[in-house]
């Protein structure tokens, strides 16, 4: 019953400090409001997501984000220094496929989202089963050694997040 | 507002300008879809975070207080840039692509553009 009522607690707990945050004023009224978001959204959209993912080691995320953060700062400027000092001609793309360890729908979109914002990778597909990523690299002169450093980099820490 | 102030602003709002007008010149420069793509996904990140971080600082310093919209703005640019990048390279490689011109993927099903997933009535 309790499942029914509450499908995602973190997600719920989450709407309630993304209302409050965005109003930016903390009130009984906003506090009340957003607990009202926060019981609706999860229970309308349960229906689209029946697994509550399971997070071990809540800790190793923020030094993920962190990580992720870092990449990103030196993601600009190398991508900055090929757009302005790389001639056209010189630019060497790869499509990039790399076999995947992790099985959770949610890890593999965290995984996506970050090598889509971090160093000169986008990605664009996932195999049919999931098994696999197809990337796109801006310049590199060693695709392997792009994919091992995701694999080992990003998944690795991803892999210890969600079992 | 204290001079140290005014300059870290100044510098946030810089960098962010800088990296804003490169992601847009990359828009132009580079030849294909896919790499336009690497343009605004990146550049703009760092474009956007400067000008948050300066109205960041700037509040703070006015009014002493936190304000927590910037970082609000940075979750949702996050959550939407990715998905946005990962819809336009689809419909890319849907367009423009043939499967055998990409690497093969390492499992024994092949990229989900082309092939049904496991258990649909088409697969195998």
């Amino acid at each position: 019953m309790l499942r029914r009522l509450i499908p995602h607690p973190l997600v719920s707990l989450m709407l309630v400090f993304v209302w409050l945050a965005l109003v930016n004023k903390f009130t009984l009224g906003n506090l009340i409001l957003g607990s009202i978001m926060g019981l609706v959204v999860p229970m309308l959209t349960a229906a689209y997501w029946p697994d509550r993912p399971t997070i071990r080691r809540p800790f190793k995320i923020a030094e993920y984000v962190l990580i992720v953060i870092w990449d990103i700062i030196v993601a600009n400027v190398q991508v900055a220094w090929i757009i302005l000092f790389k001639r056209e001609a010189d630019i060497r793309s790869h499509w990039i496929p790399i076999p995947l360890e992790l099985t959770s729908a949610e890890a593999i979109t965290v995984l996506a989202g970050t090598i889509t914002m971090t160093p000169g990778t986008v990605s664009a597909t996932l195999s049919a089963d999931g098994s696999c990523i197809l990337v796109h690299c801006l310049h590199t002169d060693d695709p392997d050694g792009i994919r091992d450093e995701i694999k080992s980099r990003y998944e690795r820490r991803l892999k210890e997040i969600f079992p | 507002m204290p001079f140290v102030v005014e300059l870290l602003i100044a510098i946030a709002l810089v960098i962010s300008g800088i990296f804003g007008l490169v992601g847009s010149f990359g828009l132009i420069k580079l030849k294909d879809t896919v790499q336009r793509l690497h343009a605004p996904t990146k550049a703009t990140t760092l474009g956007v975070g400067g000008v948050l971080v300066a109205s960041m600082i700037y509040f703070f310093a006015k009014t002493g207080n936190v304000s927590i919209h910037e970082l609000m703005i940075t979750v949702f640019l996050f959550l939407t840039a990715p998905i946005t990048a990962n819809f336009i390279a689809k419909a890319y490689l849907a367009k423009n692509t043939k499967p055998d011109e990409l690497p093969g993927a390492s499992g024994d099903f092949g990229w989900s553009i082309y092939d049904d997933p496991p258990g649909s009535d088409k697969a195998g």
